[in-house]
């Protein structure tokens, strides 16, 4: 792909609502195969950034590039740039009026101009890949949250992005539907795919990610491997963080 | 106590009738409680009906003047006689009504569009749309008819139909766009923005997400409301009475009341427009209550 292997750069990223300033100069640098995960505490900007790589959020200042090429230059077509970074939300966003099958394929056909056959092909053998092949004549409202989650994952990788975005992807969750979308993302995970996760799943984060960034008042405090940050995180905030989520036994 | 007690634990929460009753407990607003309450329940609706029709029937033909009354606007003869002619203008109305519904639809999406771009680019278009729906709602419908249907022939432009049903007709879709467009701009704001973000985030222009993903939502939920226009829409084709020299029904029925100093043709065309009105407004209050069933369910899974 690029000579240096950096899949996302982001650099001195700042973006505010108003007065509220909720990211305040984000550095971060993804490399390709590479699974970074977001930590801290709500409110801290992890889904802020994420949307923010996905330009659905304009930003104030700084830079994004994908794959070298800088995003956040004027006269860039954004839809292109969309194309190549998924992005999955917490709240799954399933077209509530289209069936599985036709969620899956409106990006290719609409967005890509595959044609129908080869987008249903493609969707099909996905819903297959991720055991979700009985659903795809069926409305988003009958599917379970953790089915209707996969649905939202398979959505975004049928446009073959070079990324994908995850953005609290289990929260909404009910408990024992996590493990099964957390699955998809492990598999994906192994498949290579570059990914960066926002994500309150500390097992989950150690486990797949190469890297962890604890996100705190809009800034990167920490970052480092997963056994660095869990097993000795070296500023104290980072550490009453995960402290509290260990309190919480969410850990 | 009626059903309730008899039906499976989880119903005794609720009131017989009560809409929250699972699909099947209740249909119809009028019926739903007679069924709730069983054979016993129907019996006496039917016999307290019977009994309040006979004393208003009785008290309404039992007055002094209801000869007068019956003569006037209640005259089978009359009735007999002008019956075909009335029904055959009102195939007019209803050819009015189709055919303006078909661009109302069409204008309206167009006005409702335009008004939710988003971008100071747009602002012209935007502002337009504002302007157009606050001057056709201001406006009472009859006058936007009557200027065109009676204005625009008397101008004798070449090369534009001279014809007053033409005009009278563009009146109606003129002013009742502006109603819908304001329908269709209420589905277009309650779609969620999750929605729109998601399909640009697979990379969906706007026209496309407004098209595949928004305006489906939309129009799906504005349904209802939409139907209770076409009903406002229906009657109104009335009012090319003004302006036409062809009569559609309320026109042929004015005729036959003037000829005949009696208002029974009149009662006729009302009986046309109940015919379509009356079904319409039943099939909407269904489609409503379905809406609301449905969202309830959706609720609770």
């Amino acid at each position: 792909m690029n000579a240096n292997g950096s899949a996302l750069t982001v650099v001195d990223l700042h973006k505010s609502f108003g007065k509220l300033e909720v990211l305040r100069g984000i550095d971060l640098e993804v490399d390709e195969h590479e699974v970074v995960c977001l930590i801290g505490a709500s409110g801290s900007g992890k889904s802020t950034l994420l949307r923010c790589m996905n330009l659905l959020e304009p930003i104030d200042r700084g830079r994004i590039a994908i794959e070298g090429q800088d995003v956040t230059v004027p006269g860039v077509d954004v839809n292109r740039i969309r194309q190549r970074v998924g992005i999955v939300f917490q709240a799954f966003n399933l077209f509530p009026h289209m069936t599985v099958l036709r969620n899956i394929t409106l990006g290719p056909t609409e967005a890509l101009g595959t044609s129908k056959t080869e987008a249903r092909r493609l969707s099909l053998e996905l819903l297959e890949r991720f055991g979700l092949a009985d659903k795809s004549d069926d409305y988003p409202d009958r599917l379970s949250g953790g089915q209707q989650q996969r649905v939202a994952i398979v959505r975004a990788l049928a446009m073959k992005p070079d990324i994908m975005l995850l953005d609290e992807v289990t929260s909404a969750l009910d408990p024992e539907l996590v493990a099964e979308v957390l699955n998809v993302i492990r598999e994906l995970a192994a498949g290579g795919m570059t990914m960066v996760i926002a994500t309150h799943e500390m097992g989950f984060a150690r486990d797949i990610a190469n890297r962890v960034c604890f996100l705190d008042e809009g800034v990167i405090l920490e970052e480092g491997t997963p056994g660095q940050i869990f097993s000795a995180p070296r500023e104290e905030r980072t550490q009453r963080f995960l402290q509290s989520i260990i309190e919480a036994g969410r850990m | 106590m009626g059903m309730g007690g008899g039906g499976s634990p989880e119903l005794y929460q609720y009131q017989a009738g009560d809409p929250r009753l699972p699909d099947g407990q209740r249909k119809s607003r009028l019926l739903g409680p007679l069924r709730a309450e069983g054979a016993r329940g129907v019996a006496i609706a039917v016999v307290s009906t019977v009994v309040v029709l006979a004393l208003l029937v009785w008290a309404v033909t039992s007055s002094p003047n209801w000869p007068e009354v019956k003569q006037a606007f209640f005259d089978p003869e009359e009735f007999k006689r002008v019956f075909p002619d009335i029904a055959r203008a009102f195939l007019r109305n209803i050819k009015y009504f189709l055919i303006a519904e078909v661009f109302i639809l069409a204008w309206a999406l167009v006005l409702a569009v335009l008004r939710s771009l988003q971008g100071p680019v747009f602002f012209p278009l935007r502002a337009l749309s504002i302007v157009y729906t606050d001057l056709f709602r201001g406006i009472p419908t009859v006058l936007v008819v009557y200027l065109l249907g009676f204005g625009i022939p008397s101008l004798g432009l070449p090369g534009v139909p001279s014809g007053a049903a033409f005009w009278g007709v563009v009146g109606l879709i003129l002013s009742y766009s502006a109603y819908v467009a304001e329908v269709y701009r209420a589905g277009i704001e309650s779609v969620h923005p999750s929605q729109a973000a998601a399909a640009r985030s697979l990379g969906l222009s706007r026209a496309k997400t407004l098209r595949f993903v928004i305006i489906p939502q939309a129009v799906r939920r504005v349904i209802p409301p939409l139907l209770n226009d076409f009903i406002g829409l229906q009657k109104d084709t009335a009012l090319v009475a003004f302006v036409v020299a062809i009569p559609e029904a309320f026109k042929q029925g004015q005729i036959y009341q003037a000829a005949d100093f009696n208002f029974t043709p009149l009662l006729a065309v009302a009986l046309m427009f109940l015919l379509i009105t009356v079904p319409l407004t039943r099939f909407t209050d269904w489609l409503l209550e379905r809406q609301r069933r449905r969202r309830q369910a959706g609720v609770a899974a």
